[in-house]
Protein backbone atom coordinates (compact mmCIF):
# COMPACT_ATOMS: atom_id res chain seq x y z
CA UNK A 1 0.00 0.00 0.00
CA UNK A 2 1.14 3.40 -0.72
CA UNK A 3 0.11 5.64 1.92
CA UNK A 4 0.34 9.94 2.48
CA UNK A 5 0.24 11.38 6.21
CA UNK A 6 -0.34 14.76 6.33
CA UNK A 7 1.32 16.42 8.92
CA UNK A 8 0.79 19.59 10.71
CA UNK A 9 2.49 21.75 13.53
CA UNK A 10 0.06 23.58 15.67
CA UNK A 11 0.75 25.76 18.87
CA UNK A 12 2.24 23.94 22.21
CA UNK A 13 -0.20 23.93 24.86
CA UNK A 14 2.41 23.45 27.19
CA UNK A 15 3.66 27.59 26.27
CA UNK A 16 1.60 30.33 26.83
CA UNK A 17 -1.09 31.33 24.21
CA UNK A 18 -0.55 35.06 23.19
CA UNK A 19 -3.48 36.89 21.35
CA UNK A 20 -2.40 39.30 18.60
CA UNK A 21 -3.40 43.18 18.31
CA UNK A 22 -5.75 41.74 15.87
CA UNK A 23 -7.89 40.02 18.22
CA UNK A 24 -9.00 37.38 15.92
CA UNK A 25 -5.80 34.92 15.85
CA UNK A 26 -2.72 33.83 18.02
CA UNK A 27 0.48 36.41 17.59
CA UNK A 28 2.97 34.14 15.54
CA UNK A 29 5.85 35.37 17.15
CA UNK A 30 4.66 34.23 20.54
CA UNK A 31 4.25 30.47 19.20
CA UNK A 32 6.38 27.82 19.69
CA UNK A 33 5.35 25.03 17.30
CA UNK A 34 4.92 20.88 18.24
CA UNK A 35 3.49 18.16 15.67
CA UNK A 36 -0.22 17.26 16.47
CA UNK A 37 -0.69 14.62 18.40
CA UNK A 38 -3.20 12.74 16.55
CA UNK A 39 -0.59 13.29 13.59
CA UNK A 40 1.94 11.30 15.24
CA UNK A 41 -0.52 8.19 15.75
CA UNK A 42 -1.38 8.65 12.07
CA UNK A 43 2.51 8.25 10.99
CA UNK A 44 3.36 5.79 13.43
CA UNK A 45 0.11 3.71 11.81
CA UNK A 46 1.05 4.08 8.29
CA UNK A 47 4.71 3.13 9.17
CA UNK A 48 2.96 -0.15 11.27
CA UNK A 49 1.46 -1.00 8.02
CA UNK A 50 4.21 -0.56 5.91
CA UNK A 51 6.13 -2.30 7.53
CA UNK A 52 3.55 -5.68 7.66
CA UNK A 53 2.47 -5.38 4.19
CA UNK A 54 4.97 -3.38 2.21
CA UNK A 55 4.64 -0.34 0.28
CA UNK A 56 5.50 3.38 0.88
CA UNK A 57 4.82 6.14 3.14
CA UNK A 58 4.89 9.90 2.34
CA UNK A 59 5.27 12.74 4.80
CA UNK A 60 3.08 15.71 3.46
CA UNK A 61 2.62 19.27 4.92
CA UNK A 62 1.83 22.58 3.77
CA UNK A 63 4.89 24.63 4.10
CA UNK A 64 4.82 27.03 7.44
CA UNK A 65 6.61 28.00 10.43
CA UNK A 66 9.03 24.38 11.71
CA UNK A 67 7.15 22.65 8.92
CA UNK A 68 10.72 21.09 8.18
CA UNK A 69 11.37 19.69 11.72
CA UNK A 70 8.37 17.10 11.61
CA UNK A 71 9.39 15.95 8.04
CA UNK A 72 12.62 15.01 8.62
CA UNK A 73 11.32 13.37 12.08
CA UNK A 74 9.27 11.55 9.51
CA UNK A 75 12.05 10.64 7.54
CA UNK A 76 14.30 9.54 10.29
CA UNK A 77 11.14 7.51 12.04
CA UNK A 78 11.26 5.11 8.37
CA UNK A 79 8.81 7.55 5.73
CA UNK A 80 10.11 7.29 2.47
CA UNK A 81 9.35 10.47 1.48
CA UNK A 82 8.54 14.02 2.57
CA UNK A 83 6.98 16.53 0.52
CA UNK A 84 6.27 20.09 1.21
CA UNK A 85 3.36 22.35 -0.47
CA UNK A 86 3.07 25.97 -0.77
CA UNK A 87 4.12 28.02 1.74
CA UNK A 88 2.09 29.71 4.01
CA UNK A 89 2.74 32.61 6.53
CA UNK A 90 -0.33 32.00 8.56
CA UNK A 91 -1.67 28.05 8.60
CA UNK A 92 -4.45 28.04 6.41
CA UNK A 93 -8.02 27.16 7.90
CA UNK A 94 -9.18 23.42 7.61
CA UNK A 95 -11.05 23.52 4.36
CA UNK A 96 -8.47 25.67 2.66
CA UNK A 97 -5.87 23.59 3.53
CA UNK A 98 -7.35 20.83 2.42
CA UNK A 99 -8.23 21.84 -1.10
CA UNK A 100 -4.81 22.99 -1.53
CA UNK A 101 -3.97 19.05 -0.33
CA UNK A 102 -6.39 17.59 -2.60
CA UNK A 103 -5.07 18.88 -5.45
CA UNK A 104 -1.82 17.66 -4.85
CA UNK A 105 -2.36 14.34 -3.20
CA UNK A 106 -5.18 13.57 -5.77
CA UNK A 107 -2.98 12.77 -8.90
CA UNK A 108 -0.61 10.74 -7.24
CA UNK A 109 -2.16 7.58 -6.83
CA UNK A 110 -2.11 7.20 -2.96
CA UNK A 111 -4.31 4.13 -1.57
CA UNK A 112 -4.64 5.58 1.65
CA UNK A 113 -3.92 9.43 3.08
CA UNK A 114 -4.12 9.04 6.67
CA UNK A 115 -4.00 12.42 9.35
CA UNK A 116 -4.79 13.12 12.89
CA UNK A 117 -8.50 12.90 13.73
CA UNK A 118 -7.99 16.48 14.80
CA UNK A 119 -5.91 19.53 15.57
CA UNK A 120 -6.63 22.77 17.84
CA UNK A 121 -6.29 25.41 16.24
CA UNK A 122 -8.93 25.58 13.73
CA UNK A 123 -12.73 25.55 13.88
CA UNK A 124 -13.77 24.96 10.42
CA UNK A 125 -13.84 20.65 11.00
CA UNK A 126 -11.60 17.45 10.38
CA UNK A 127 -9.51 17.79 7.29
CA UNK A 128 -9.48 14.08 6.64
CA UNK A 129 -13.35 14.27 6.09
CA UNK A 130 -12.54 17.27 3.64
CA UNK A 131 -10.04 16.33 2.29
CA UNK A 132 -12.05 13.00 1.57
CA UNK A 133 -14.79 15.22 0.00
CA UNK A 134 -13.18 17.03 -2.15
CA UNK A 135 -11.24 14.16 -3.89
CA UNK A 136 -14.41 12.34 -3.69
CA UNK A 137 -13.43 9.38 -1.94
CA UNK A 138 -14.34 7.89 1.41
CA UNK A 139 -13.65 8.67 3.95
CA UNK A 140 -13.85 7.19 8.17
CA UNK A 141 -12.84 9.46 11.30
CA UNK A 142 -12.00 8.55 14.69
CA UNK A 143 -10.03 5.55 13.65
CA UNK A 144 -8.16 3.10 15.94
CA UNK A 145 -7.24 0.32 14.15
CA UNK A 146 -6.22 -0.20 10.23
CA UNK A 147 -5.93 -3.77 9.20
CA UNK A 148 -5.11 -4.47 4.59
CA UNK A 149 -8.22 -6.46 3.74
CA UNK A 150 -9.32 -7.19 -0.34
CA UNK A 151 -9.75 -4.05 -2.26
CA UNK A 152 -8.78 -2.20 0.68
CA UNK A 153 -8.78 -1.97 4.55
CA UNK A 154 -11.00 -3.13 7.59
CA UNK A 155 -10.28 -0.02 10.26
CA UNK A 156 -12.27 0.52 13.66
CA UNK A 157 -13.92 3.64 14.23
CA UNK A 158 -14.07 4.50 17.92
CA UNK A 159 -17.40 5.38 19.78
CA UNK A 160 -17.87 6.33 23.81
CA UNK A 161 -17.27 3.79 26.01
CA UNK A 162 -14.78 2.24 24.32
CA UNK A 163 -17.31 0.46 21.95
CA UNK A 164 -15.86 0.65 18.25
CA UNK A 165 -17.51 -0.20 15.12
CA UNK A 166 -15.52 -2.11 12.09
CA UNK A 167 -15.69 -1.13 8.76
CA UNK A 168 -15.08 -2.29 5.37
CA UNK A 169 -13.43 0.66 3.50
CA UNK A 170 -12.38 0.70 0.03
CA UNK A 171 -9.39 2.38 -1.20
CA UNK A 172 -8.80 5.34 -2.07
CA UNK A 173 -9.73 6.64 1.24
CA UNK A 174 -8.83 8.89 3.55
CA UNK A 175 -8.93 7.95 7.41
CA UNK A 176 -8.56 10.50 10.57
CA UNK A 177 -6.30 8.74 13.03
CA UNK A 178 -7.33 8.36 16.81
CA UNK A 179 -4.62 6.48 17.95
CA UNK A 180 -1.81 4.04 16.80
CA UNK A 181 -2.02 0.26 16.92
CA UNK A 182 1.50 0.96 19.11
CA UNK A 183 2.97 4.00 21.12
CA UNK A 184 4.16 6.49 18.42
CA UNK A 185 8.06 5.42 18.05
CA UNK A 186 10.66 8.59 19.21
CA UNK A 187 13.61 9.72 16.59
CA UNK A 188 17.08 10.43 18.48
CA UNK A 189 18.48 13.52 17.65
CA UNK A 190 21.25 12.56 15.89
CA UNK A 191 18.89 10.32 13.41
CA UNK A 192 16.66 13.50 12.84
CA UNK A 193 20.21 15.29 11.98
CA UNK A 194 21.00 12.34 10.07
CA UNK A 195 18.10 13.01 7.78
CA UNK A 196 18.70 16.66 7.18
CA UNK A 197 21.84 15.48 5.92
CA UNK A 198 21.01 12.31 3.46
CA UNK A 199 17.31 13.28 2.54
CA UNK A 200 15.73 16.13 0.54
CA UNK A 201 12.36 17.74 0.90
CA UNK A 202 10.49 17.69 -2.22
CA UNK A 203 8.91 20.75 -2.61
CA UNK A 204 5.24 21.69 -4.92
CA UNK A 205 4.24 24.91 -5.15
CA UNK A 206 0.59 25.82 -4.53
CA UNK A 207 -1.03 28.86 -3.97
CA UNK A 208 -3.53 29.70 -1.15
CA UNK A 209 -6.77 28.22 -1.53
CA UNK A 210 -10.45 29.31 -0.97
CA UNK A 211 -12.46 28.37 2.42
CA UNK A 212 -16.17 27.87 2.15
CA UNK A 213 -17.45 30.84 4.44
CA UNK A 214 -16.05 30.96 7.98
CA UNK A 215 -14.80 33.97 9.12
CA UNK A 216 -13.14 33.64 12.81
CA UNK A 217 -13.86 37.36 14.09
CA UNK A 218 -12.18 37.04 17.96
CA UNK A 219 -10.32 34.93 19.93
CA UNK A 220 -10.77 35.43 23.87
CA UNK A 221 -10.11 33.21 27.17
CA UNK A 222 -13.20 31.67 28.65
CA UNK A 223 -15.02 33.65 30.78
CA UNK A 224 -14.35 32.63 34.03
CA UNK A 225 -17.94 31.85 35.01
CA UNK A 226 -17.60 28.89 37.16
CA UNK A 227 -14.36 28.81 37.83
CA UNK A 228 -12.33 26.50 40.55
CA UNK A 229 -11.81 27.83 44.21
CA UNK A 230 -7.98 27.97 44.22
CA UNK A 231 -5.94 26.36 47.28
CA UNK A 232 -2.56 28.37 47.70
CA UNK A 233 0.27 28.29 50.49
CA UNK A 234 2.43 25.48 49.33
CA UNK A 235 1.81 21.76 48.61
CA UNK A 236 1.92 20.71 53.01
CA UNK A 237 -0.69 23.55 53.15
CA UNK A 238 -2.85 22.77 50.03
CA UNK A 239 -3.35 19.15 51.10
CA UNK A 240 -4.08 20.11 54.77
CA UNK A 241 -6.69 22.22 53.98
CA UNK A 242 -7.88 20.25 50.97
CA UNK A 243 -8.43 17.14 53.62
CA UNK A 244 -10.27 19.19 56.20
CA UNK A 245 -12.62 20.19 52.89
CA UNK A 246 -13.05 16.44 52.32
CA UNK A 247 -13.33 15.89 56.35
CA UNK A 248 -16.64 18.23 56.33
CA UNK A 249 -17.70 16.83 53.18
CA UNK A 250 -17.19 13.42 55.06
CA UNK A 251 -15.32 11.76 52.14
CA UNK A 252 -12.38 11.61 54.42
CA UNK A 253 -12.99 9.41 57.78
CA UNK B 1 -33.24 29.70 2.14
CA UNK B 2 -35.86 28.10 4.91
CA UNK B 3 -35.72 29.52 8.50
CA UNK B 4 -35.72 25.85 9.19
CA UNK B 5 -33.27 23.99 11.92
CA UNK B 6 -32.01 20.89 11.18
CA UNK B 7 -30.81 18.10 13.78
CA UNK B 8 -28.89 15.03 12.97
CA UNK B 9 -29.70 13.05 15.68
CA UNK B 10 -27.89 9.87 16.90
CA UNK B 11 -29.45 6.96 18.34
CA UNK B 12 -27.40 3.82 20.06
CA UNK B 13 -29.36 0.43 21.38
CA UNK B 14 -33.00 1.87 20.81
CA UNK B 15 -32.10 4.86 22.13
CA UNK B 16 -31.28 8.71 21.10
CA UNK B 17 -28.52 9.75 22.83
CA UNK B 18 -28.11 12.76 25.30
CA UNK B 19 -26.59 14.73 23.03
CA UNK B 20 -29.01 14.83 19.96
CA UNK B 21 -31.67 16.24 22.88
CA UNK B 22 -29.36 18.85 23.06
CA UNK B 23 -29.22 19.55 19.69
CA UNK B 24 -32.87 19.53 19.55
CA UNK B 25 -33.49 21.87 22.55
CA UNK B 26 -31.27 24.50 21.09
CA UNK B 27 -32.68 24.20 17.42
CA UNK B 28 -36.40 24.70 19.21
CA UNK B 29 -34.99 27.92 20.38
CA UNK B 30 -33.61 29.17 17.30
CA UNK B 31 -36.23 28.09 15.47
CA UNK B 32 -38.90 29.96 17.31
CA UNK B 33 -36.76 33.00 17.03
CA UNK B 34 -36.83 32.82 13.57
CA UNK B 35 -39.96 31.74 12.82
CA UNK B 36 -38.83 27.70 11.54
CA UNK B 37 -39.35 25.04 12.88
CA UNK B 38 -37.05 22.49 14.84
CA UNK B 39 -36.73 19.49 12.02
CA UNK B 40 -35.05 16.33 13.65
CA UNK B 41 -33.55 14.38 11.34
CA UNK B 42 -32.53 11.12 11.74
CA UNK B 43 -31.45 8.05 9.72
CA UNK B 44 -32.27 3.87 10.21
CA UNK B 45 -33.77 0.97 9.23
CA UNK B 46 -36.08 0.39 12.05
CA UNK B 47 -37.00 3.97 13.53
CA UNK B 48 -40.10 3.12 15.23
CA UNK B 49 -38.77 3.48 18.58
CA UNK B 50 -36.67 5.93 18.00
CA UNK B 51 -39.09 8.41 16.16
CA UNK B 52 -41.54 8.18 19.89
CA UNK B 53 -38.26 9.89 21.67
CA UNK B 54 -38.31 12.82 19.59
CA UNK B 55 -41.70 14.72 21.07
CA UNK B 56 -39.53 17.61 21.45
CA UNK B 57 -38.84 18.49 18.07
CA UNK B 58 -41.49 20.27 15.69
CA UNK B 59 -41.52 17.90 13.19
CA UNK B 60 -39.04 14.84 11.86
CA UNK B 61 -37.99 13.32 9.09
CA UNK B 62 -36.78 10.06 8.75
CA UNK B 63 -34.59 8.54 6.20
CA UNK B 64 -35.49 4.85 6.37
CA UNK B 65 -33.93 2.13 4.64
CA UNK B 66 -31.44 -0.75 5.00
CA UNK B 67 -28.56 1.55 3.64
CA UNK B 68 -28.52 3.59 6.75
CA UNK B 69 -29.30 0.65 9.18
CA UNK B 70 -26.03 1.41 10.78
CA UNK B 71 -23.75 4.52 10.06
CA UNK B 72 -21.14 4.62 7.47
CA UNK B 73 -20.02 8.17 6.67
CA UNK B 74 -20.53 7.41 2.86
CA UNK B 75 -24.31 6.79 3.67
CA UNK B 76 -25.23 9.67 5.78
CA UNK B 77 -23.34 11.93 3.80
CA UNK B 78 -25.34 11.32 0.69
CA UNK B 79 -29.03 10.72 2.43
CA UNK B 80 -28.18 13.84 4.68
CA UNK B 81 -26.89 15.72 1.62
CA UNK B 82 -30.17 15.46 -0.93
CA UNK B 83 -32.13 16.78 2.23
CA UNK B 84 -29.89 19.72 2.79
CA UNK B 85 -30.01 20.47 -0.94
CA UNK B 86 -33.99 20.09 -1.16
CA UNK B 87 -35.03 21.95 2.40
CA UNK B 88 -32.01 24.58 2.15
CA UNK B 89 -32.63 25.02 6.45
CA UNK B 90 -30.89 27.94 7.92
CA UNK B 91 -28.66 25.44 10.19
CA UNK B 92 -28.11 21.92 10.99
CA UNK B 93 -26.41 21.20 13.87
CA UNK B 94 -24.52 17.84 14.54
CA UNK B 95 -22.73 16.50 17.80
CA UNK B 96 -19.61 16.03 17.86
CA UNK B 97 -18.97 12.34 17.94
CA UNK B 98 -17.76 10.55 15.23
CA UNK B 99 -21.12 10.67 13.38
CA UNK B 100 -21.13 14.28 14.08
CA UNK B 101 -17.90 14.87 12.66
CA UNK B 102 -17.91 12.41 9.59
CA UNK B 103 -21.15 13.52 8.58
CA UNK B 104 -20.73 17.75 8.96
CA UNK B 105 -17.47 17.66 7.40
CA UNK B 106 -18.49 15.80 4.99
CA UNK B 107 -21.36 17.96 3.88
CA UNK B 108 -19.73 20.90 4.20
CA UNK B 109 -17.03 19.59 1.40
CA UNK B 110 -19.05 17.52 -0.68
CA UNK B 111 -22.07 20.71 -0.36
CA UNK B 112 -19.32 23.70 -0.35
CA UNK B 113 -21.49 24.70 2.97
CA UNK B 114 -19.60 26.61 6.03
CA UNK B 115 -19.01 24.23 8.92
CA UNK B 116 -18.14 24.84 12.42
CA UNK B 117 -17.10 22.54 15.04
CA UNK B 118 -16.69 22.49 19.04
CA UNK B 119 -19.96 24.84 19.52
CA UNK B 120 -20.23 25.92 22.80
CA UNK B 121 -22.91 28.16 21.54
CA UNK B 122 -24.97 28.83 18.35
CA UNK B 123 -27.04 32.48 17.40
CA UNK B 124 -28.19 34.40 14.08
CA UNK B 125 -26.95 38.00 12.21
CA UNK B 126 -29.28 38.28 9.95
CA UNK B 127 -29.05 34.78 7.70
CA UNK B 128 -25.55 34.24 8.73
CA UNK B 129 -24.93 31.88 12.16
CA UNK B 130 -21.98 33.15 15.00
CA UNK B 131 -20.17 30.52 16.27
CA UNK B 132 -18.23 30.30 19.58
CA UNK B 133 -16.01 27.56 19.66
CA UNK B 134 -13.83 25.94 22.36
CA UNK B 135 -10.07 25.55 20.86
CA UNK B 136 -6.79 25.14 21.96
CA UNK B 137 -7.67 22.40 23.79
CA UNK B 138 -10.14 24.56 25.93
CA UNK B 139 -7.92 27.48 26.52
CA UNK B 140 -9.39 30.27 24.15
CA UNK B 141 -12.48 30.32 22.47
CA UNK B 142 -13.14 31.74 18.79
CA UNK B 143 -16.28 33.44 17.74
CA UNK B 144 -16.93 32.64 13.86
CA UNK B 145 -18.84 33.81 11.30
CA UNK B 146 -20.87 31.28 9.17
CA UNK B 147 -21.71 32.66 5.87
CA UNK B 148 -23.63 30.39 3.20
CA UNK B 149 -27.23 28.66 1.99
CA UNK B 150 -27.18 26.24 5.33
CA UNK B 151 -24.49 26.84 8.18
CA UNK B 152 -23.44 23.77 9.59
CA UNK B 153 -22.39 23.51 13.42
CA UNK B 154 -20.98 20.39 14.91
CA UNK B 155 -21.34 20.67 19.06
CA UNK B 156 -19.37 19.71 22.20
CA UNK B 157 -21.44 17.69 24.03
CA UNK B 158 -22.71 19.52 27.28
CA UNK B 159 -23.07 22.83 25.50
CA UNK B 160 -26.69 23.01 26.17
CA UNK B 161 -29.34 21.28 28.16
CA UNK B 162 -30.23 18.14 27.32
CA UNK B 163 -34.14 18.64 29.07
CA UNK B 164 -34.86 21.40 26.83
CA UNK B 165 -35.01 18.67 23.84
CA UNK B 166 -37.26 16.57 25.29
CA UNK B 167 -40.65 16.35 24.91
CA UNK B 168 -44.02 13.90 24.74
CA UNK B 169 -45.43 15.68 21.62
CA UNK B 170 -46.59 13.81 18.84
CA UNK B 171 -44.81 15.87 15.83
CA UNK B 172 -45.33 14.73 12.60
CA UNK B 173 -42.96 12.25 11.21
CA UNK B 174 -41.91 12.65 7.01
CA UNK B 175 -40.47 9.18 5.79
CA UNK B 176 -37.97 9.67 3.33
CA UNK B 177 -36.15 7.02 1.27
CA UNK B 178 -32.64 6.50 2.16
CA UNK B 179 -30.19 6.32 -0.96
CA UNK B 180 -28.94 3.09 -2.31
CA UNK B 181 -26.20 1.43 -0.88
CA UNK B 182 -22.78 2.55 -1.49
CA UNK B 183 -20.31 -0.60 -1.44
CA UNK B 184 -17.60 1.56 -0.72
CA UNK B 185 -17.93 1.60 3.24
CA UNK B 186 -19.98 -1.68 4.89
CA UNK B 187 -20.78 -1.80 8.45
CA UNK B 188 -19.26 -4.92 9.83
CA UNK B 189 -20.43 -5.44 13.50
CA UNK B 190 -20.08 -3.63 16.82
CA UNK B 191 -17.25 -4.93 19.08
CA UNK B 192 -18.15 -4.19 22.86
CA UNK B 193 -15.01 -4.03 25.21
CA UNK B 194 -14.55 -6.48 27.37
CA UNK B 195 -15.80 -6.58 30.54
CA UNK B 196 -12.92 -5.25 33.34
CA UNK B 197 -11.14 -5.75 36.91
CA UNK B 198 -13.12 -2.17 38.21
CA UNK B 199 -15.63 0.11 36.33
CA UNK B 200 -15.10 3.12 37.00
CA UNK B 201 -18.56 4.52 36.61
CA UNK B 202 -19.84 2.64 39.59
CA UNK B 203 -16.95 4.40 41.66
CA UNK B 204 -17.53 6.80 44.66
CA UNK B 205 -14.17 7.99 44.39
CA UNK B 206 -12.06 8.29 41.48
CA UNK B 207 -8.49 9.63 41.45
CA UNK B 208 -7.51 10.44 37.77
CA UNK B 209 -4.59 10.34 36.18
CA UNK B 210 -3.24 12.18 33.03
CA UNK B 211 -0.33 12.75 30.96
CA UNK B 212 1.40 15.38 33.49
CA UNK B 213 2.67 12.09 35.62
CA UNK B 214 4.89 11.91 32.84
CA UNK B 215 6.07 8.05 33.00
CA UNK B 216 4.24 4.57 33.53
CA UNK B 217 6.50 4.11 36.83
CA UNK B 218 5.01 7.44 38.69
CA UNK B 219 1.33 6.38 38.44
CA UNK B 220 1.97 4.34 41.90
CA UNK B 221 1.29 7.55 43.39
CA UNK B 222 -1.43 8.54 42.37
CA UNK B 223 -2.79 4.38 42.94
CA UNK B 224 -1.77 4.68 46.72
CA UNK B 225 -3.44 8.17 46.70
CA UNK B 226 -6.98 6.75 45.78
CA UNK B 227 -6.47 3.65 48.11
CA UNK B 228 -6.21 5.87 50.83
CA UNK B 229 -9.21 7.59 50.12
CA UNK B 230 -11.10 4.15 49.63
CA UNK B 231 -11.59 5.11 45.60
CA UNK B 232 -10.20 3.65 42.15
CA UNK B 233 -7.85 4.76 39.63
CA UNK B 234 -9.52 6.84 36.55
CA UNK B 235 -7.18 8.40 34.17
CA UNK B 236 -7.48 10.56 30.42
CA UNK B 237 -7.10 9.32 27.14
CA UNK B 238 -3.48 9.82 26.86
CA UNK B 239 -2.13 7.52 29.24
CA UNK B 240 -4.35 4.22 27.94
CA UNK B 241 -2.90 5.22 24.36
CA UNK B 242 0.89 5.30 25.93
CA UNK B 243 -0.40 1.67 27.52
CA UNK B 244 0.41 3.04 31.25
CA UNK B 245 -3.25 2.07 31.95
CA UNK B 246 -6.14 -0.22 30.49
CA UNK B 247 -8.69 1.60 28.07
CA UNK B 248 -11.14 0.91 31.01
CA UNK B 249 -10.21 2.94 33.00
CA UNK B 250 -10.21 6.02 30.71
CA UNK B 251 -13.17 9.10 31.17
CA UNK B 252 -14.29 11.29 28.55
CA UNK B 253 -15.71 11.70 24.86
CA UNK B 254 -14.57 7.90 24.07
CA UNK B 255 -14.18 6.44 27.33
CA UNK B 256 -16.37 6.13 29.99
CA UNK B 257 -19.02 8.97 31.49
CA UNK B 258 -18.59 9.13 35.26
CA UNK B 259 -20.76 11.06 38.05
CA UNK B 260 -18.75 9.93 41.47
CA UNK B 261 -19.20 11.93 44.85
CA UNK B 262 -15.37 12.99 44.30
CA UNK B 263 -13.16 13.39 41.37
CA UNK B 264 -9.58 14.24 41.98
CA UNK B 265 -7.85 15.12 38.43
CA UNK B 266 -4.14 14.76 38.66
CA UNK B 267 -2.30 16.13 35.45
CA UNK B 268 -5.15 16.40 33.56
CA UNK B 269 -5.38 19.44 31.12
CA UNK B 270 -8.83 19.57 30.74
CA UNK B 271 -9.59 19.57 27.24
CA UNK B 272 -13.56 19.14 25.97
CA UNK B 273 -13.31 15.19 25.24
CA UNK B 274 -12.63 14.40 28.81
CA UNK B 275 -14.36 17.18 30.64
CA UNK B 276 -17.40 15.66 28.36
CA UNK B 277 -16.84 12.60 30.86
CA UNK B 278 -16.60 13.99 34.27
CA UNK B 279 -17.90 17.55 34.34
CA UNK B 280 -21.11 16.34 36.54
CA UNK B 281 -18.66 14.55 39.13
CA UNK B 282 -20.43 15.92 42.69
CA UNK B 283 -17.06 17.31 43.67
CA UNK B 284 -13.99 18.28 41.45
CA UNK B 285 -10.56 18.82 42.63
CA UNK B 286 -7.74 19.40 40.03
CA UNK B 287 -4.40 19.37 40.94
CA UNK B 288 -2.42 20.99 37.60
CA UNK B 289 0.73 22.99 37.79
CA UNK B 290 -0.60 25.60 34.89
CA UNK B 291 -3.21 27.99 36.57
CA UNK B 292 -4.66 28.45 33.17
CA UNK B 293 -5.65 24.81 32.82
CA UNK B 294 -9.43 24.86 31.45
CA UNK B 295 -10.14 21.58 34.21
CA UNK B 296 -10.14 24.90 36.37
CA UNK B 297 -12.82 25.90 34.77
CA UNK B 298 -14.80 22.72 35.67
CA UNK B 299 -13.11 22.09 38.99
CA UNK B 300 -14.61 22.83 42.39
CA UNK B 301 -11.13 23.14 44.29
CA UNK B 302 -7.98 24.08 42.14
CA UNK B 303 -4.30 23.47 43.06
CA UNK B 304 -1.82 24.99 41.13
CA UNK B 305 1.16 23.09 42.16
CA UNK B 306 3.50 20.35 41.30
CA UNK B 307 1.43 17.05 41.42
CA UNK B 308 4.97 15.36 42.62
CA UNK B 309 4.89 17.63 45.69
CA UNK B 310 0.62 17.54 46.44
CA UNK B 311 -0.27 13.92 45.74
CA UNK B 312 2.05 12.07 48.15
CA UNK B 313 1.46 14.60 51.02
CA UNK B 314 -2.03 14.37 50.60
CA UNK B 315 -1.92 10.45 50.40
CA UNK B 316 -0.14 11.00 53.91
CA UNK B 317 -2.53 13.01 55.98
CA UNK B 318 -5.41 10.81 54.13
CA UNK B 319 -4.00 7.76 55.56
CA UNK B 320 -3.43 8.79 58.67
C1 LIG C 1 -12.31 12.04 19.05
C2 LIG C 1 -11.51 12.25 20.31
C3 LIG C 1 -11.88 11.60 21.46
C4 LIG C 1 -11.16 11.80 22.63
N1 LIG C 1 -11.57 11.16 23.76
C5 LIG C 1 -10.94 11.40 24.94
C6 LIG C 1 -11.39 10.78 26.15
O1 LIG C 1 -12.32 9.97 26.17
N2 LIG C 1 -10.73 11.10 27.29
C7 LIG C 1 -9.67 11.98 27.33
O2 LIG C 1 -9.14 12.23 28.40
N3 LIG C 1 -9.23 12.55 26.20
C8 LIG C 1 -9.83 12.27 25.00
N4 LIG C 1 -9.34 12.85 23.85
C9 LIG C 1 -8.05 13.55 23.90
C10 LIG C 1 -8.13 14.98 24.37
O3 LIG C 1 -8.31 15.81 23.23
C11 LIG C 1 -6.82 15.41 25.08
O4 LIG C 1 -5.74 15.15 24.20
C12 LIG C 1 -6.57 14.69 26.39
O5 LIG C 1 -7.71 14.73 27.21
C13 LIG C 1 -5.40 15.30 27.12
O6 LIG C 1 -5.07 14.50 28.23
P1 LIG C 1 -4.30 15.10 29.47
O7 LIG C 1 -5.07 16.19 30.08
O8 LIG C 1 -3.94 13.95 30.34
O9 LIG C 1 -2.94 15.60 28.82
P2 LIG C 1 -2.39 17.13 28.56
O10 LIG C 1 -3.43 17.87 27.83
O11 LIG C 1 -1.09 16.92 27.98
O12 LIG C 1 -2.32 17.70 30.03
C14 LIG C 1 -1.36 17.38 30.96
C15 LIG C 1 -1.47 18.39 32.09
O13 LIG C 1 -0.59 18.05 33.14
C16 LIG C 1 -0.07 19.22 33.72
N5 LIG C 1 1.19 18.86 34.37
C17 LIG C 1 2.34 18.48 33.79
N6 LIG C 1 3.27 18.21 34.73
C18 LIG C 1 2.69 18.44 35.93
C19 LIG C 1 3.14 18.36 37.28
N7 LIG C 1 4.37 17.93 37.60
N8 LIG C 1 2.28 18.69 38.28
C20 LIG C 1 1.01 19.09 37.97
N9 LIG C 1 0.55 19.19 36.72
C21 LIG C 1 1.37 18.87 35.71
C22 LIG C 1 0.09 20.17 32.55
O14 LIG C 1 0.04 21.50 33.02
C23 LIG C 1 -1.09 19.82 31.67
O15 LIG C 1 -2.19 20.67 31.92
C24 LIG C 1 -10.04 12.66 22.65
C25 LIG C 1 -9.66 13.30 21.48
C26 LIG C 1 -10.38 13.11 20.32
C27 LIG C 1 -9.95 13.82 19.09
N1 LIG D 1 -2.76 23.22 7.19
C1 LIG D 1 -2.56 21.91 7.28
N2 LIG D 1 -1.42 21.39 6.82
C2 LIG D 1 -1.19 20.07 6.93
N3 LIG D 1 -2.02 19.21 7.50
C3 LIG D 1 -3.16 19.67 7.97
C4 LIG D 1 -3.50 21.03 7.87
N4 LIG D 1 -4.68 21.19 8.45
C5 LIG D 1 -5.04 19.99 8.90
N5 LIG D 1 -4.15 19.05 8.62
C6 LIG D 1 -4.21 17.63 8.94
O1 LIG D 1 -5.49 17.25 9.40
C7 LIG D 1 -5.45 16.78 10.72
C8 LIG D 1 -6.73 17.14 11.43
O2 LIG D 1 -6.75 18.52 11.69
P1 LIG D 1 -8.07 19.39 11.68
O3 LIG D 1 -8.86 18.79 10.61
O4 LIG D 1 -7.58 20.75 11.40
O5 LIG D 1 -8.70 19.27 13.01
C9 LIG D 1 -4.22 17.41 11.27
O6 LIG D 1 -3.79 16.74 12.37
C10 LIG D 1 -3.32 17.29 10.07
O7 LIG D 1 -2.89 15.98 9.90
Amino acid sequence: MNIAVILKQVPDLAEELEIADSGAELDPDEISWVLNEFDDHALEEALQLKEATGGTVTAVALGGEDVADALYTALAKGADTALKVGDFETPPATHAAARTLAGVLGGRGFDLILTGVQAIDDVDGWTAPVVAGYLGVPHVSVVTHIAPADGGVTVNQEYAGGVVAELDVHTPAVLGVQAARAVPRYAPVSKVRQAMQTSTIEEVDAEAAAGTGVTVRRLFAPEAGGHAEMLSGGADAVAERLVEILKERGLVG
Amino acid sequence: MSQDIFTLVEHRDGQVTEGSFELIGKAKALAAAAGGKAVAVVLGDDLGAITAQLGGADAVIQVAGASVADFTPTAYVAAVSALLREREPALMLFTGSAEGMDSSAGLSATLGLPLAGYATDVSREGDAAVVTSQVYGGKLMAEAVLEGATALVSAIAGAFPADAGRGDGSPAVETVDAPAADVRVTFRRLIHPEAADVDITKEDILVAVGRGIGDADEIEIVEELAEALGGAVACSRPVVDAGWLPKARQVGKSGHKVKPKLYVAVGISGAPEHLEGMRDAELIVAINSDAKAPIFGVAHYGISEDLFDVVPALTELVAG
